[in-house]
């Protein structure tokens, strides 16, 4: 079934990452769960060892030698994620715990200052829970008010509509990259464009992006963008909010102590530069560190062959899962996707499948993928996911269309 | 074979595709709905009182969502019949693990226990012991 080249040298790859050897009862373990999170590589898990065997120090604090060693390679760590994503420097680079995090900072120390009665945050169905609760909630407690893009019947934003959804109202334009649900691409580019025309921000929840595939700030001409290290090879507790400089110059910080501050006095204090005035206490050094890695491995590999890989690995899943007819596979066509496909098997719930998959040690996500309402969209409480990395293969996947086939047969 | 397919074997496969006492009960003394928000099962169950007022005469339920869940209903209907109020309440988990006669994992007994805390529910309302439109699980 799978003998056409791979773009990537995937048993080279393969070789960084030995947690895909592991077998469970003889069966070696299919990863495809990679949009939750995905695997580390040596050279990132070395990266991480090496900082707590020789350097491991508090930054900004310590004159001695480990704190400055520290304090300069987290500082180059946002220099090295500046340039991994298009920003100016490391002034535009806030590192947080997650994508959730980046968004409730902005949500917090922008919306909670800027929003009021009449004003508008325009989201997207596709929402992953992170933006819609949060803007949801932050609308709630200013008294603006949401309004969502709807998806067309292929899974893709209604352009149309989100012509007329973003109007002079509307303050922040939320909207996530790729859709981790659909794997739809979306038009970032357009929608801030069309934001910028009113007057308005855009936010974009790149969670789903930069981790595959080339993405450029100044390109889609984003005011905030957000991703986590977890997804994109690095270590889970750090994530990256970016913003311009002169955006995030203008806002309130969002936690308060210390690094944050330049000066304090029992009245008063005053912050402290890009990007330390975002980052109160001490930051996430060694996951800093390591996620700078995780850029100098992906680019190793280059953001554009990762893409292409992806996009043959979900569009080859895609053919192989809907040949049967009884599967449907909810978002735009197989070759014009994410590195993801959710679905759901006629018969069987996606529960049951992903039990049945995790026999043949295939790993999945089933749930709904912290897309309710998109779910409710669909129509559907839950589906099944597969979703792809640098290491998967054709092969795996054919792994999983056999355990979907025994599944297929069990609830015949 | 691991834990997947041992879930899945012939019993909980009949009674998920061939659900006993399915319906709903017009005559019904207690009943309630739950669900799993986070997996969309939902299960409505419906007891049909003896004379005495303690002991089930009759269940039902109707339902959708995943076979461990269904099946579980299914089941515990059956189980259910003759049985007196004070006994279900006081069944756990493992009451259901053993009535189930499968191995699950963690993330799967939520599915599991869904039909029996509904009924729970359904009998600590009948009682005045609580006050809830809706079953959850967490």
């Amino acid at each position: 079934m799978s003998q056409q080249a791979e773009t990537l040298d995937i048993e080279r790859i393969r070789a960084d990452f030995p947690i895909l050897e592991r077998e469970f009862d003889g069966t070696q373990l299919v990863y495809l769960d990679n949009a939750a999170t995905t695997q580390t590589p040596e050279p990132v898990v070395e990266t991480i060892t090496e900082y707590y065997r020789k350097y491991n120090a508090n930054v900004h604090r310590g004159i001695h030698q480990l704190s400055q060693e520290a304090s300069i390679a987290y500082e180059e760590a946002h220099d090295r994620v500046a340039e991994f994503i298009g920003a100016a420097g490391r002034e535009e680079i806030v590192f947080t715990k997650n994508t959730t995090e980046s968004v409730n900072l902005v949500a917090y120390a922008w919306g909670l200052n800027e929003l009021g009665p009449g004003d508008e945050v325009v989201l997207t169905e596709m929402e992953h829970h992170a933006s819609l609760v949060t803007w949801q909630q932050i609308a709630k407690r200013t008294g603006a008010t949401c309004k969502y893009i709807p998806i067309t019947d292929e899974g893709r934003l209604d352009m149309e509509a989100a012509e007329e959804l973003i109007t002079d109202d509307t303050e922040m334009v939320s909207v996530v990259h790729v859709s981790n649900t659909l794997g739809t691409i979306n038009p970032v580019s357009e929608l801030a464009a069309i934001a910028h025309d009113h007057d308005s921000y855009v936010f974009v929840d790149a969670a789903q992006s930069v981790p595959n595939r080339p993405v450029d700030v100044a390109e889609i001409d984003a005011d905030f963008l957000a991703f986590s290290g977890h997804k994109m090879a690095g270590p889970t507790g750090i994530g990256v909010l970016y913003g311009k400089e002169h955006i995030l110059e203008g806002m309130e910080p969002y936690l308060y102590g210390g690094e944050m501050i330049l000066k304090v006095t029992f009245e008063d204090s005053k912050w402290n530069e890009l990007p330390w005035k975002y980052e109160a206490g001490t930051p996430v050094i060694c996951q800093g560190i390591a996620l700078a890695k995780a850029c100098d491995y992906l680019d190793e590999i280059g953001m554009e062959n990762i893409e292409q890989h992806e996009s043959e690995l979900a569009e080859y899943a895609y053919d192989r899962l809907t040949a049967e007819g009884d599967v449907e596979v909810y978002g735009p066509p197989g070759d014009d996707r994410g590195g993801l496909v959710a679905f759901n098997l006629e018969s069987v719930h996606a529960h049951d499948l992903s039990s049945i998959l995790n026999d043949s040690a295939v790993a999945i996500r089933a749930g709904d993928h912290c897309t309710q309402p998109l779910h409710d969209v669909l129509g559907t409480a839950a589906s099944a996911r597969a979703s792809f990395y640098i290491y998967n293969t054709k092969a795996e996947i054919d792994k999983l269309i056999e355990a979907v086939d025994d599944a297929r047969q069990l609830f015949a | 074979m691991g834990l997947g397919a041992d879930m899945y074997r012939q019993q909980i496969l009949d009674h998920y595709k061939n659900p006993r006492n399915y319906g709903e009960l017009e005559d019904a003394d207690i009943e309630h709905v739950g669900e799993n928000p986070m997996c969309g099962d939902t299960i409505k169950m419906f007891v049909k009182l003896a004379d005495d007022g303690v002991t089930i005469e009759y269940v039902s339920f109707v339902g959708d969502g995943c076979a461990i869940s269904q099946a579980s209903a299914s089941m515990l209907s059956k189980e259910l019949q003759g049985r007196s109020l004070e006994s279900v309440e006081a069944m756990d988990r493992d009451d259901i693990v053993e009535m189930l006669g499968v191995e699950l994992s963690p993330m799967r007994i939520k599915c599991a226990v869904l039909a029996e805390k509904v009924v729970q529910d359904a009998i600590a309302i009948h009682n005045g012991e609580i006050e809830i439109d809706e079953t959850t699980t967490e």
